[in-house]
């Protein structure tokens, strides 16, 4: 699919990553391509990539595209890889303004995946791997027949969120130990009162010892059994180091597990990535690049991105506001024990308007932008909005709460209360929405079966789903699994044994795994 | 320029009609599709195709969003927002367009096709594969050994590797070729399908609606595999009248029943259109059974055994439950037309039973 791009959007594009360089934004050499609205359909199925390995989501995500493209429901504008070189892709039947609005954006992008920390341990040679995942996956397509590997992505990718994106910053986990040749570990401590000599034999008796000793070495010993030693976040590295896997099998769970952790910190990062991109095209094309003719298309579709519609959060623009709105505070020097200490609102107002006297931006060396070039670095989703959400931006954004009305099932509006609204956020941004899940006992009942529980934090899971996932796991541990999760104020234990799916309360009666959460 | 994705789509298509075939039951009992002919695609909800993953469940639902209001107020428009879910569109049930043909092969799949017999003037066209030609890619099962193995030794012969002392002969990938079919469309018999339809008082709109969705599920599908067939429909009550499609599927009438009216009717179509020689000749009669006299049923009985059936391919008899209570016919005809083999009967109570129905009618492969 090479696409050579025409010499004027090739000069345009040049002379826009100047005037990015310029500004400061960093970016890994990109490359742009032009393809067709079904190419670029293809592209968009397969997450940017221009090879994936064969799997019908796509082309169900492909026909969604299409028709969507057909009736004029979406167009896909932009699309940009995260990969040295970034790849982007550019509509062949877009406007010149579009294609330079595209291309600013797409720098802003970048630099976002070059210089935020959360993308530093992504692979930048995703765009070979993929392909690369591709042919290892139709080999074993040839080998083993379609339907065996279909099915087995199918139970991969319905496993595909239990990662645990922030293991790729922890050192990985040390090899497992050999059992073979135990160490000698030092004599297990025992208390031992202080005695003169002759009376030693008193004060510490050898039977005490001996005794405590023993209960010390139990301890440890039960300890040992423990597994896995601690509860793992990240379920598909436990099954691929103990689940009865083929060696085609753990690899083709090995690359739905690498290609997760891969597109996480873009889930981790949507918001201020979009928000960065959106800032950055905003302010080349209005400062630099547009022509006066082209001025009413470009406000038509940056508007388009940026539109909201009531019960939906457009990420473009909560993040382009956000950063907008960190770029003032910093200007205006709006941060600060002094200035969170002012209750007086008039004064808040005119906080610091001597020190920006433009309004909104100051330019270029201002402390506002220094400022949102940190955020870009160290942020998240998560710790972008817990940090920089304030109520004043959620008032002036108009946010509000709402939620489902038990009676009538309706969406409603609940109301404007800042900690309510921030809390509802975070809450939706934390591991991107997903439940945490974990693996507390991997041989319960020292009978081998896999014993996972959900931490509750607000939400309980769906039982429909999470049933029908616990068979897909079975497929993997071939032994009976288990989830522990609370539904409302019982604790539920959900077991599908390879027949069939049974649940009950935790009580008592049920027991324990090697770990509690 | 050929996609790679096609290959993904084609798949899903295939995943996704092995879902209908599933619950075909159920879209065959869908009245909207009646006289839909003129509009190619129908959209069909498609359950139990998505990859099941553990989530947060839908009582939670809340979120935050963006725009004037007041606390109470309705938040407009299905977007969900960024709630829980995210932007995921996981929630929705995946609603996918199928042609008509498409669903009519898929319920053709689960029959056999009537056989019929080559007669006349060469209208029915069927589809065959015929192996008539090479390719260079295939399944090694086709592989065609001798031209390969030509393509093989004269490639080692111009490339001076051939030893005439020790001959030995080794394929590579681009010396493989392979058979490739053509699908001919050759020629096949005339038919004909007539389908009569008791209007009369007693059969209720029920009743008609269920004759009209079996009927119509019939058509299509013959008319998907046979081009070129030939579709009669007569409607009675005590008296019968040949009417076209559209009427056939929208009449509505009332009055007694007296069935040997429709298969003069049949009769005189027949001996006046058909020659029982050059056209196979399908008749499907409707009725809830309630014919006027117990007579009438009798003379029915010896007008199928003794005017049409020595020129039918086959007499389809299907009889729907009515409010009135069942009709005796279908008794009528079990008792004097026992030992028929072209007879076949089918009772149809509820939606539910019209796939059985036209699985009665048609899984025998006549």
């Amino acid at each position: 699919m090479n696409r050579l791009l025409p010499k004027e959007i090739a000069e345009q594009a040049e002379i826009i990553a100047e005037h990015a360089r310029r500004e400061g934004l960093d970016f890994y050499p990109t490359v742009f391509e032009m393809l067709t609205s079904e190419e670029i359909s293809q592209v968009a199925a397969y997450g940017g990539f221009p090879r994936r390995y064969p799997h019908w989501r796509f082309g169900m995500e492909y026909e969604r595209l299409r028709k969507q493209h057909r009736y004029g429901l979406g167009k896909i504008y932009e699309m940009v890889i995260n990969n040295n070189p970034c790849y982007a892709y550019l509509l062949n039947d877009n406007a010149l303004v579009d294609h330079k609005t595209v291309i600013a954006h797409v720098y802003a992008h970048c630099d976002f995946f070059k210089n935020n920390i959360w993308f530093a341990r992504t692979n930048r040679r995703m765009i070979d791997d993929m392909a690369n995942h591709a042919t290892r996956i139709r080999r074993y397509i040839g080998r083993h027949g379609l339907e065996r590997v279909e099915q087995l992505i199918d139970i991969c990718l319905s496993l595909e969120n239990l990662i645990d994106p922030h293991s790729v910053f922890m050192r990985r986990e040390a090899a497992p130990q050999p059992t073979a040749t135990t160490k000698q570990k030092p004599e297990p401590t025992v208390t031992r009162f202080p005695a003169k000599s002759y009376m030693d034999r008193y004060i510490n008796p050898p039977e005490r010892l001996a005794s405590d000793r023993a209960a010390v070495d139990e301890n440890s010993q039960q300890a040992k059994k423990r597994f896995p030693a601690r509860p793992l976040r990240d379920v598909l590295a436990f099954l691929l180091q103990n689940a009865p896997l083929e060696d085609w099998e753990a690899d083709i769970l090995s690359i739905v597990r690498e290609e997760a952790y891969y597109f996480a910190p873009q889930g981790q990062t949507k918001i201020m990535n979009e928000g960065w991109a959106s800032y950055w095209h905003s302010t080349m094309m209005t400062n630099y690049i547009l022509g006066d003719n082209e001025l009413i298309d470009y406000c038509e579709h940056h508007s388009g991105t940026l539109a909201t519609s009531p019960g939906r959060l457009n990420p473009y623009k909560l993040g382009i506001e956000l950063l907008r709105d960190i770029e003032r505070r910093w200007n205006t020097g709006r941060y600060g024990p002094e200035y969170d200490a002012c209750d007086d609102m008039a004064a808040r107002r005119e906080w610091g308007k001597d020190r920006a006297p433009r309004g909104r931006v100051v330019g270029p060396d201002s402390p506002g932008r220094a400022k949102i070039f940190e955020v870009r670095t160290i942020y998240n989703d998560v710790t972008f909005l817990d940090e920089f959400l304030t109520p004043e931006f959620v008032d002036e954004q108009k946010l509000y709460h709402y939620r489902q009305d038990p009676t009538t099932g309706r969406m409603v509006v609940v109301n404007r209360d800042f900690d309510k609204i921030k809390q509802q956020l975070l809450f939706m941004l934390t591991n991107h929405a997903q439940p945490y899940i974990y693996v507390t006992d991997g041989n319960y009942r020292n009978r081998g079966e896999l014993y996972l529980a959900h931490r509750h934090n607000g939400a309980d899971i769906d039982i429909k789903y999470a049933v029908a996932t616990l068979k897909q796991l079975h497929a993997l541990w071939r032994r009976p699994v288990h989830l522990n999760a609370r539904i409302g104020d019982e604790v539920m234990l959900f077991t599908f044994d390879g027949e069939q799916s049974s649940q009950q309360r935790v009580d008592e009666k049920v027991d324990n795994p090697a770990h509690f959460l | 320029m050929v996609l790679q994705i096609n290959n993904d789509h084609q798949r899903f298509r295939k995943i996704v009609k092995g879902k209908i075939r599933q619950d075909l039951r159920k879209f065959l009992t869908r009245g909207e599709l009646l006289g839909r002919e003129g509009k190619r695609f129908v959209s069909i909800p498609v359950h139990g195709i998505e990859i099941p993953n553990f989530r947060y469940g839908d009582n939670n639902d809340a979120g935050v969003g963006k725009g004037e209001g007041q606390p109470g107020d309705q938040v407009d428009g299905e977007g969900e927002g960024m709630g829980p879910g995210g932007e995921q569109e996981g929630r929705h049930i995946l609603e996918v367009d199928v042609t008509l043909e498409e669903l009519a092969e898929i319920l053709g799949e689960e029959l056999q096709l009537p056989r019929i017999k080559p007669k006349g003037k060469h209208r029915i066209t069927a589809e065959r594969d015929r192996y008539s030609g090479v390719r260079q890619s295939g399944p090694e099962s086709l592989r065609h050994f001798k031209r390969t193995f030509r393509r093989a030794l004269r490639r080692q012969i111009i490339s001076g590797l051939y030893n005439p002392d020790a001959p030995r002969i080794i394929f590579e990938r681009r010396d493989k070729v392979y058979r490739s079919w053509k699908t001919v469309l050759s020629p096949q018999s005339n038919a004909v399908i007539i389908y009569m339809m008791d209007v009369s008082g007693s059969m209720g709109d029920e009743q008609k609606e269920l004759v009209r969705l079996e009927a119509f599920w019939i058509d299509a599908w013959l008319r998907k595999n046979y081009q070129g067939i030939e579709s009669r429909y007569i409607v009675h009550d005590v008296r019968a009248a040949e009417v076209d499609r559209d009427t056939f599927f929208r009449i509505r009438e009332d009055g007694g029943t007296r069935i040997s009216s429709a298969y003069r009717a049949a009769r005189e179509l027949i001996e006046k259109n058909y020659a029982p020689n050059d056209w196979n000749i399908y008749l499907f009669h409707f009725s809830d059974g309630d014919n006027s006299s117990e007579s009438d049923s009798r003379e029915c009985c010896t007008l199928v055994r003794e005017q049409l059936l020595p020129n039918l391919n086959m007499f389809g008899y299907c009889q729907v439950a009515s409010a009135y209570g069942s009709g005796n016919f279908i008794n009528v005809v079990h008792e004097h037309l026992p030992d028929l083999e072209a007879v076949i009967t089918s009772r149809v109570n509820t939606k539910d039973d019209i796939y059985d129905s036209i699985k009665t009618f048609f899984t025998a492969g006549r």
